[in-house]
């Protein structure tokens, strides 16, 4: 069963987390019950034939392998050479989930959510290089994060020591209350979203655009507005479940978006969009790329860097929701308007030519909508069909 | 200079900009005097001017946000 897609998964998710619930508001622990949730949950889900859950279990297995054995190794010997080979590993499941559809094999090394289980996995591996994870880790606390249920399929992309402060922390009954009390708003935000707004986009206006359109061009751009706003209402919808979930369960998930489009420019965008994921590509990837070319001042100019960093970033970040032309040319776009406006801010900062004001402010915001959302239609793969 | 001033001076560096030496609660982040670039920069800047180490994956926005919250993380790394 595809989690959030059917009441019947809401029904069995709100029998099975009254529990949590009722402990929660008495001030007691709930973690082994969620323990007990979690097991049924993920049975439920990947039960289902189709989902690799033989994958799933070997992916688990080899991440726990690498992981342990690297803190172990990490505990009394630093060679940057093990931790990329390690990292790689870590990271190779992913890409033959990638790549085997494209040589037209079976796919067998994919399962639902590896996209998002592979970030969890390899930032623990980064911050034990940083030294920031000494302590060998138990089973339970790695498998416990790694198969967060909740947040399984999609996000959001959760950092492990930060989801374990959660994971430990014994709530007060009024604390929890306020925390179920937001997790069950976010539900119904949810249901808001995805099933009513998002799906009325779709099924009302999306699928009947042929009716709607009169030409070819307006075609296409009724359907840029319209898959855009369809594709924020669904995974911002499917996100608030996650989340809500998570709320239910002690643990607060960060959250996705922040009103992505009211953004003034794409950098604020990407403040704004998909955050845990944008985020998780700055600090993991961006960041650590500008450190090392300082570091080893392999490349002086600044404007230089940041950009490479830029096209790096979005061209992985392309390459990751799949080895398709519109994924790639998704992120190529985005590298290219990024490292765009990296030239303008600069020159701005300097000349000071960008009016500032309310008007403006609303100038701006319209230019990044349209950008954005022209993003998304190539995004939608429909320019390449 | 004592410690304060020295880190203030590094942030004011990177920041291009000596507000943060007058406000030092002042969130960097929110003022958009700071980005991740600029972020990196700092942190190199700390590595080399004040031989204090701290990796990028310790960098968290919400606890390094301003000047006296940045001065206070790195008293407790030093």
């Amino acid at each position: 069963m595809t989690p959030y897609s059917s009441f019947l998964f809401f029904i069995i998710l709100g029998i099975l987390l009254l529990p949590t619930m009722i402990l929660g508001t008495m001030g007691k622990r709930f973690r082994y019950y969620n323990v007990f949730v979690s097991i049924v949950v993920l049975a439920i889900i990947f039960s289902e034939g189709g989902s690799g859950f033989f994958s799933l279990i070997a992916f688990t297995i080899l991440q726990l392998v690498l992981i342990k054995g690297y803190i172990t190794y990490r505990q009394t010997k630093n060679s940057s050479l093990v931790f990329y080979v390690i990292s790689l590993l870590s990271i190779l499941p992913l890409i033959l989930s990638k790549v085997l559809p494209i040589l037209a094999v079976d796919n067998w090394a994919s399962f639902l959510g590896i996209s998002y289980l592979t970030f969890r996995a390899v930032q623990i591996i980064i911050e034990t290089r940083d030294g920031l994870i000494k302590e060998q880790l138990s089973i339970f606390q790695l498998v416990n994060f790694m198969l967060f249920y909740p947040t399984i399929s999609s996000g959001p992309i959760d950092r492990f020591r930060r989801f374990q402060k959660d994971e430990e922390k014994r709530w007060a009954p009024e604390e929890y209350k306020e925390l179920l009390y937001k997790g069950i708003n976010k539900i119904f935000i949810g249901f808001l979203y995805k099933f009513i707004i998002g799906y009325s986009i779709n099924s009302y206006f999306i699928m009947n655009l042929d009716y709607i359109a009169d030409g070819k061009f307006s075609y296409h751009l009724l359907y840029m507005y319209s898959y855009s706003l369809y594709l924020f209402f669904d995974f911002a919808g499917y996100t608030a479940f996650a989340v809500g979930v998570s709320y239910i369960m002690g643990i607060r998930s960060p959250e996705n978006f922040n009103k992505p489009f009211l953004s003034r420019n794409i950098k604020d965008f990407w403040n704004r969009w998909h955050m845990s994921l944008s985020f998780w590509f700055r600090d993991y990837v961006f960041m650590r790329f500008v450190f090392l070319m300082k570091k080893k001042k392999w490349i002086k100019n600044k404007m230089l860097v940041s950009n490479l960093g830029y096209i790096l970033l979005f061209l992985l970040m392309g390459v990751w929701h799949g080895l398709a032309i519109q994924y790639i040319i998704y992120g190529a776009y985005h590298a290219l308007m990024m490292t765009g406006f990296n030239f303008f801010e600069t020159w701005n900062k300097k000349h000071k030519r960008w009016p500032t004001g309310r008007a403006m402010t609303i100038v701006s915001i319209v230019i990044t909508f349209h950008v954005v959302c022209f993003g998304f239609y190539l995004f939608s793969g429909k320019p390449f069909q | 200079m004592n410690f304060k001033e020295r880190v203030l001076q590094v942030i004011a560096e990177v920041c291009e900009d000596d507000v943060v030496k007058e406000n030092h609660d002042l969130d960097i982040f929110e003022e958009g005097l700071i980005d991740s670039f600029a972020t990196v920069e700092l942190l190199v800047q700390f590595q080399e001017q004040l031989d204090i180490n701290v990796p990028i994956t310790e960098f968290d926005r919400d606890t390094w946000n301003t000047p006296n919250a940045i001065v206070d993380r790195l008293n407790e790394l030093k």
